[in-house]
This record gives structure tokens, C-alpha cells and sequence, in this order.
């Protein structure tokens, strides 16, 4: 599993309070991955059971989806880069993409049943899943989406 | 897919008198790999690597000379169609390649190779010695079929009367108001049925034909990619995709493993105006009942209308069958003919249950009906059972094809390798 160890780290992490302490210390227990500063292991925590419940079935417990078919979430623009782009692709849902060169036919429903925070967190998982790294999805940024971005 | 020229050549063969192409074709100089291509087999077949396209190998068709074309689902090189000439090795190399179109139909019959995009279906002509004599203006015989980016690869295959028939899926998991949206129900009477779901029939050799010329042969099948024509009941089967995310859809009526076990992949036999019943149902193969869609009104037990249409055969759930053959030869044992292959691309919907499938399995019939428990024939495909069951597979087998030898032909849509699978007891 790609997602324990950095969860073992954000753990460590949630358990300083100190966030100075909390910056130097995974350096030394784990070199091989930095968390990212400031997401909290409880928000990576529901992320992974909303995942688990909502879109594994499609993007595969490991996170690389289905050839020709449902994309994966490992190391793709979509999920590092634009946040309102990916933001939007849970609000509207996304059909027939070309990812890395590769095309994807699967159809993604609109996932507008979660609230705010359920997609905050899915998506700071994602981001920080799979070998992914990148900065939390806040409920702010999902509510403005929501708003302005939504057909 | 198959070609079914053997019998033809054998009886154009005797009426010239002549028995020399017979001699040709039953000639035994191929030899498995010594790792049989990495398959595991019943004990006495054997298996090579006839070629590494690399490219999407969706369906293959072999010619009487034993000439390979591999229907690439995206072109490599500009090229949709590759030529593969074996040596008497067995072992091939791209030759020729041609078609600027990806897709996955191709067959071969009575001096026609013939073609589909994921919209179009062309027809070319192969000379005396298996050759595509006009590569590059082919007859364009339907055009226009529905595609919206979901199941939307055309399979063909041509029966014995001059007619050939042709998968439109439906672009939908169950015809719900929102594909795949968390509890969105049935479209009324689901329209997608007028122009997707099902088989059509058109003319083999008439150019410029479209919806309005053909005729919906069979309709409620959600989507099929494996087909063939069973010569000795002369009648077309096919295998269906069954339905996706019971689960995901119903979470209140369908746990995971549920949803990855009961809507079966079916084998459907069908006569003219069947109607399998897609998608007011789906086929529990576990307690081997039509089973009426949550989204027109189900609960998980309660029955569909029983006129649709009986599986004549049920496998386990979403291993995706791509390739249905029956097998015409007599290289392999006496138990192999008249019953059917099927390739089982493997699944992905079976998540967080292990996947499935990634294997070739051989269906008995008896009197041109299913008899008999199936078994899987090629197995690891997918390089080990920890790939398999995580849905990581090497290779996906998806088209069969029978060689004039008797062969068995397997294209792998994942990595490119083209199998031919040998017997060699006597």
C-alpha cells in the first residue's frame, strides 16, 4: 500500500502540536517522504474512507485506474495541478480524457452528493496518496467552485 | 475473430479436385516456446509468440494462407490494420500495415477482409494469397453507427448468408437519467434501445449502408464484444458485458461483494428480434435468476419479466468477454470442436473484492448448445495471480481466431503479444 506510510508520518505529525517540532522531526524517522505542512492526519484519515467508499471501485485501490477506461490519480496534472480544475471534476463530473498520452473513456458521474468538507478532504488524500504530493484541498476553495463553477 | 474459411477451402478444394492446399495447411512445423509464451495450458497444447506488435491488438482474423491482421484499437504509425506473415516457424513479423483508423472488428471470409472503426465498417479484398489488394480504398459498407465514447467498439462477424452483423453498445451502464450517478434511476423505456444496445445486420457486400438499411437484429444487450457464428446450428451467440456498480449506484440494497458477484457475464444465443433484456434487468449468476434493475424498480431480489431472453451460459461477474470463437479444426482433441473460446480481457469492476479473469475459457457444446461445465483453457495471461487479482495484468487476452491448421490465435490489447496456441500429442 502506497498510502501507509506517508498516513504513519502525518500521524507522527498530528501528535506534535508543535508545528516547528512537527517540521523536523519526519526528516529524521522517514527521509523518504516529507508530508506536506499543515494537513492533518484526521483530514487524511476521512479522505481515505471517502475514497474507499465512493471511488475505489473506479480508480482502483491503488490508485492507477483501468486502461482505456477510468484515470488514474498517480502523478497526473489533473490531480496536482489546478485545483478548480479538479475541484470542478467532482462537481460536474469528467468523460473522455487524455491523460499522459493515454486515452480514458470511462464515464465519472457527478459526485455533488458530498458536502464541502467530504471533498476537501477526498481530494487533499488524492493529492497525498499513490506518490502524489501537493498542497491541501480546503473547504473554501471546494465552496467557490461549488459556486461559481457548477452547471 | 475467427475466420471461417477452412470449411469453404476444404470444399472448394474438393471440387477442384485438387488436394494440395489441403497438404499445405496440415503440415506440422510449429513449435511452442519453450515456456509455452508464458501461458499455462491443458497438458499435450502448446504455445508461442508468434509476434510483439505493440500496439492495442483488439481482434485478429487469420486467412486461409495463414496470413495474421490485428485491428489495432488506436493506430500505430497511422496504421489501424497490421499484416503479420509467419514464417514455418510460426514466429511472425509486421509486414504490411494499413487502415488510419483505431477500432476493433476485423474478420475475414469468402475472399474479404473485412473492418471497423469505432463508427464504420470497410470491407477489403484479399487476393489468392491472402493479400489485401486495395489497402488504401476499401469499400466503406455501413457508416454512421452511434458512438459516444462508451462501448463503442463495433465487433463483426458474417454468418453464411451473405450477411454480416454488428455490435452497437449501449453508451450507458443501465440507462440511468445520470450514467452511473449514485441512485439516479431508469430512463423511461430507455430510448438509447433505438439506436445502441444491441446487434444490427447488414449486407456484407453492398457499400453505403446506415442504420436505415440495416435491421436491429437483436436488441437489449448492453454491450458485446465477443461474437461468432456457430456453423453447426448456423445461429449467432454472443457474450455480453454485464452491468457495472450495483454498488456504487444502490449502496443501500448491494454490498461490494455483491455488487462484484452477481450480475453475471452471459452468453446469449440468438434468433432474429431476440431481446436479452438490458437494462430493465440483469442475470444473477449465482442463484441464476433474471433479476429485475434497481433503477426500474428492484430491490436486488425481485424477478424481471420473464420474456426476455435465457443466458445460454453464465460466468462470473465483469471479467469482460472480448472474444468468442467456436472451434471448427481438428488439430485439437475431438472434445475442442464445435465448442466455444472466450477471451476474458479481465476484470476491474470487481474492486475492493479481488479481480478476474485474464484467461482464455473453453465452453463445451453439444448440438449447438452449452454442455457442460466451462474451464479455463490459457491461463496467466496476466503474469502471476497477485497481477491478476489486483486487476496489474501483463496481458489482456481480448480476439480469437482459428488458423487453417487448427491453431488458436489470441491478441492481447494490453502489451501487443500475438499467441497461437498448438496441440501436439497424438
Amino acid at each position: 500500500m502506497f498510502v501507509k506510510k506517508p498516513f504513519v508520518i502525518l500521524a507522527l505529525l498530528a501528535l506534535t502540536s508543535a508545528p516547528a517540532f512537527a517540521q523536523k522531526k519526519p526528516a529524521a524517522k522517514a527521509p523518504a517522504k516529507k508530508a506536506v505542512s499543515g494537513i492533518s492526519a484526521a483530514t487524511l484519515l476521512q479522505g481515505k474512507s471517502i475514497y474507499t467508499q465512493y471511488c475505489l471501485t473506479c480508480h482502483q485501490a491503488d490508485g492507477l485506474g483501468v486502461d482505456g477506461m477510468n484515470p488514474p490519480l498517480a502523478k497526473t496534472d489533473y490531480v496536482l495541478g489546478d485545483k478548480t480544475r479538479l475541484i470542478g471534476v467532482l462537481v460536474n463530473g469528467l468523460k473522455g480524457v487524455d491523460i499522459n498520452g493515454e486515452e480514458y473513456h470511462g464515464v465519472m458521474p457527478s459526485q455533488a452528493y458530498l458536502n464541502d468538507q467530504q471533498m476537501a478532504d477526498v481530494l487533499t488524500y488524492v493529492r497525498n496518496s499513490f506518490g502524489n504530493k501537493a498542497s491541501a484541498v480546503t473547504v473554501s476553495e471546494v465552496k467557490t467552485v461549488r459556486a461559481t463553477g457548477k452547471k | 475473430m475467427k475466420n471461417s474459411i477452412t470449411r469453404p477451402l476444404l470444399l472448394t478444394a474438393a471440387l477442384a479436385g485438387s488436394f494440395s492446399l489441403y497438404s499445405l495447411t496440415s503440415k506440422p512445423t510449429v513449435a511452442p516456446d519453450a515456456d509455452n509464451a508464458g501461458l499455462k495450458l491443458p497438458a499435450g497444447f502448446g504455445a508461442l509468440v508468434v509476434a510483439e506488435t505493440g500496439g492495442r491488438a483488439r481482434h485478429l482474423a487469420v486467412t486461409p494462407e495463414g496470413n495474421i491482421f490485428v485491428k489495432l484499437n488506436r493506430p500505430k504509425d497511422g496504421k489501424g490494420i497490421l499484416e503479420l506473415k509467419p514464417t514455418a516457424t510460426g514466429k511472425a513479423t509486421v509486414s504490411n500495415g494499413f487502415g488510419s483508423y483505431g477500432g476493433t472488428g476485423i474478420y475475414a471470409k469468402g475472399g474479404y477482409l473485412y473492418a471497423s472503426s469505432d463508427e464504420d465498417v470497410y470491407r477489403y479484398k484479399l487476393d489468392a494469397k491472402g493479400e489485401v489488394t486495395n489497402p488504401t480504398q476499401p469499400e466503406k459498407i455501413v457508416s454512421g453507427l452511434l458512438n459516444r465514447g462508451e462501448h463503442e467498439s463495433k465487433s463483426i462477424v458474417l454468418d453464411n448468408a451473405g450477411n454480416i452483423y454488428v455490435n452497437v453498445g449501449a453508451y450507458s451502464n443501465s440507462c440511468q437519467v445520470k450514467d452511473r450517478e449514485k441512485g439516479s434511476m431508469g430512463r423511461p423505456d430507455c430510448p438509447i434501445l433505438d439506436s445502441a444496445g444491441g446487434i444490427w445486420q447488414f449486407r456484407a457486400d453492398k457499400a453505403g449502408q446506415t442504420y436505415g438499411t440495416g435491421t436491429r437484429y437483436a436488441t437489449g444487450l448492453r454491450n458485446v464484444v465477443g461474437l461468432d457464428w456457430n456453423a453447426q446450428n448456423n445461429q449467432l451467440f454472443v457474450m455480453q458485458h454485464g452491468r457495472d456498480q450495483l454498488h456504487d449506484i444502490f449502496p443501500a440494497m448491494y454490498d461490494t461483494k455483491q455488487s462484484a458477484e452477481q450480475p453475471a457475464e452471459c452468453l446469449y444465443e440468438i434468433t432474429k428480434g431476440a431481446n436479452a433484456g438490458w437494462p430493465f434487468l440483469y442475470y444473477n449468476g449465482l442463484t441464476h435468476q433474471k433479476i429485475l434493475a434497481p433503477e426500474y424498480g428492484g430491490d436486488g431480489k425481485k424477478l424481471a419479466d420473464p420474456k426476455y431472453l435465457e443466458p445460454a451460459a453464465a460466468y462470473p461477474a465483469h471479467m469482460a468477454p472480448d472474444g468468442l470463437l467456436f472451434y471448427t479444426g481438428t488439430m485439437f482433441p475431438a472434445k475442442y470442436r464445435n465448442g466455444a473460446f472466450i477471451a476474458f480481457h479481465g476484470s476491474w469492476n470487481r474492486a475492493p473484492e479481488p479481480q478476474k479473469g485474464y484467461y482464455v475459457v473453453f465452453q463445451p457444446f453439444k448440438n449447438g448448445k452449452p454442455s457442460g461445465q466451462w474451464e479455463v483453457f490459457a491461463d496467466n495471461f496476466a503474469g502471476s495471480d497477485a497481477k491478476a487479482a489486483a486487476g496489474r495484468a501483463d496481458h489482456k487476452p481480448c480476439g480469437l481466431a482459428q488458423g487453417p491448421d487448427g491453431s488458436l490465435y489470441v491478441s492481447d490489447d494490453k502489451a501487443g503479444t500475438i499467441y497461437r496456441i498448438v496441440y501436439n500429442q497424438k
